[in-house]
């Protein structure tokens, strides 16, 4: 019988709360908290600069230097693993937990060979000959299928396509069977047809291996294909959370609604004859030195006490969905019909 | 890139869209003259400008303008905005320090920048109002056509939408033609009035944006509109692009394509008319 997924194990996969990031004076994420469980691709959505790749990073202690982790509980299978001692966490990192990069040019070593970067990943976290592991390297080639394994393994990175160099990313990511794969942004270099060949394949792996999957795009196309569950950053904040069906259905923050609204769809009817697009006004930057709400300078539906009191993602009352909007969230009549 | 043919009235928007190496890019700067054709022309007004060189095709680059897509590599970040959108015109002639200064300020506010962005440097910028500051610099010179080449594609998608809708107001405000080039079928949906998709250097189907959409012919204009996110998972189109050095014979997607028979593998489709002003190159389509 096949696994029904997400897992709900009383312990989940990951479980971070109140993770706060700063570069300097700088805060990049500020108190969020983000649970994945076995099985389940949980999406972080946001436009650059809300803190999403700097979580991803946080998650496997590769921040850079000037980047501060504060305040926070990153418990993985249980167990905190921020003051794990530096040799510990790299048999996490590649291993039970790994990560693929945005860009597979400049993640993949172009002096070595696809070959020899599979075998070391391998080799790093387990205890096989080079034959054995050059054995395992073929067979991840032959699973993120790319055709002529064998001759593949003895070429370089720059006589692949861009999405060859993202399924080899893959196969690196997974060679050692993670429980948790951090996805950032692993598509956005890639055209579409490729696109969904990769995310296929993340989620073919998710499924044999129970893998949880964390997300992290700007495609709402991708997130509603592909995850189970959404988690929409502002600013480094959170503004709502919530499965991905529901969120489609009835997104409830102004930042989510006017994400789904400025994105041009294929199958909506607007022409630029007829009318112009829904957007948000202004940028980010006008959310520094904000002391309210972080979206009030660009909110059409903002109030006074939204610039003064910031509000953090709460349960709106029912099918785990969590907003950071005292205007938007459901009045009690609502959800007596929801 | 292949025997590929496109005209563009005065006050249309014609997109090119497909996938990196279809030669949608090489196709915007041969028209520009930044890539010059092995054969064929590009005639402007009817004048044949691919032929003309040095101060001959200098007054037929004014017309003609390009936005990039990456505005951050496109703007000299040792220029402040004022200088950058002021050159173009000292090139073309404009004469008199207070004329340009004029100029430039009228196109800052039209592009929806405050004065004040003319003493600053490009770094100072985020993504969009760079791309506001590469667009200003484009409309300078009051083009006809503008070339956009993916103009919006390193954008945040809330920065899009400000970018494209305000493409929209300087093609009214000018009477502006565009050429938009890109790999998103949304943006090109909304923003064309035609569609031309390209695939390994050959344009397979041409068609205005309503029946493109709701009539794709082309297998793999099919495929690509089924590939776009958001619509379901779906199967995606079978195997990877051929090298572009070496395509295949007789159709270029026949390795690819489903229905494929043997005439796809030997003899070249052509464009033909199959819907009202709905062109394709492929020997199966019907209406």
């Amino acid at each position: 019988m096949p696994l029904e997924f997400p897992i709900r194990d009383e312990q989940p996969l990951l479980n971070v709360s109140d993770l706060v990031i700063r570069f300097g004076d700088t805060v990049a994420v500020q108190g969020l908290d983000l649970v994945i469980r076995r099985g389940e691709t949980v999406a972080l959505v946001g436009e650059s600069g809300c803190g999403k790749s700097a979580m991803a990073l946080s998650l496997l202690r590769l921040l850079p230097p000037a980047g501060r982790v504060a305040r926070v509980s990153i418990r993985f299978e249980g167990r905190d693993i921020l003051p794990l001692p530096e040799r510990e966490m790299r048999l996490l990192r590649g291993g039970a937990i790994s990560m693929i990069f945005q860009e597979p040019m400049t993640s993949l070593n172009p002096v070595l060979t696809i070959g020899q970067q599979i075998v070391e990943a391998i080799r790093e976290h387990e205890s096989l000959s080079y034959q054995a592991a050059r054995a395992r390297a073929v067979e991840l080639l032959d699973l993120v299928r790319i055709p002529g394994a064998h001759r593949r393994f003895n070429e370089h990175a720059d006589s692949l396509s861009g999405g060859m160099r993202q399924r080899v990313m893959i196969a690196i990511a997974v060679a050692c069977q993670p429980r948790l794969l951090i996805a950032d942004e692993p598509t956005t270099a890639l055209d579409v047809t490729i696109q969904a060949k990769v995310l296929e394949l993340l989620d073919k792996l998710r499924r044999d291996l129970a893998t949880g999957l964390l997300l992290n795009t700007h495609d709402l196309g991708v997130v509603s294909d592909w995850a189970d569950r959404v988690v929409v950053m502002y600013a480094g904040r959170k503004c709502e959370e919530a499965p991905v069906d529901a969120l489609f259905k009835a997104p409830l923050h102004p930042y989510t609604r006017g994400l789904i609204a400025c994105s041009p769809k294929l199958s909506s009817s607007l022409h630029f004859r007829d009318g112009r697009l829904p957007e948000i006004a202004g940028n980010v930057s006008s959310a520094a030195g904000v002391s309210g709400c972080l979206l009030a300078p660009r909110c059409t539906s903002v109030r006074t006490t939204c610039r003064t009191d910031r509000p953090d993602a709460k349960p709106v009352g029912y099918r785990d969905h969590l907003l950071a909007c005292p205007v938007h969230a459901p009045t009690d009549h609502a959800l007596a019909f929801s | 890139m292949d025997d590929v043919s496109l005209r563009i009235e005065a006050g249309d928007t014609r997109a090119l869209v497909g996938e990196s190496g279809c030669g949608k890019s090489t196709l915007g700067k041969s028209i520009l003259g930044l890539v010059p054709p092995g054969a064929g022309s590009v005639r402007l007004n009817e004048t044949n400008v691919s032929r003309l060189k040095g101060h001959a095709l200098q007054p037929y680059r004014r017309p003609m303008q390009m936005v990039f897509q990456d505005p951050t590599a496109s703007l000299n970040p040792r220029q402040t905005v004022s200088t950058l959108l002021a050159t173009p015109l000292r090139v073309h002639g404009v004469r008199g320090r207070t004329e340009r200064r004029r100029q430039v300020e009228a196109i800052v506010d039209q592009v929806g920048l405050p004065v004040s962005a003319l003493t600053r440097y490009p770094h100072e910028f985020s993504g969009g109002q760079k791309q506001r500051i590469g667009i200003a610099r484009a409309l300078i010179l009051k083009p006809a056509l503008v070339v956009c080449d993916e103009p919006v594609s390193a954008l945040d998608v809330s920065i899009q939408a400000q970018i494209l809708n305000l493409l929209v107001e300087l093609k009214s405000a000018y009477n502006l033609s565009y050429l938009f080039i890109s790999h998103d079928l949304g943006v090109v949906r909304y923003i064309a009035d035609r569609i031309a998709v390209m695939y390994l250097g050959r344009s397979v189907e041409n068609a205005p944006h309503g029946s493109l959409r709701s009539h794709p012919l082309h297998p793999y204009t099919q495929g690509l509109i089924q590939a776009v996110p958001g619509h379901g998972r779906v199967a995606p189109i079978a195997g990877d692009l051929p090298n572009p050095l070496d395509p295949p014979t007789g159709c270029r997607f026949h390795p690819r394509c489903k229905l494929a028979i043997d005439i796809c593998r030997s003899q070249v489709p052509k464009l033909r008319t199959v819907l009202p002003g709905h062109d394709v190159a492929c020997h199966l389509a019907a209406a």
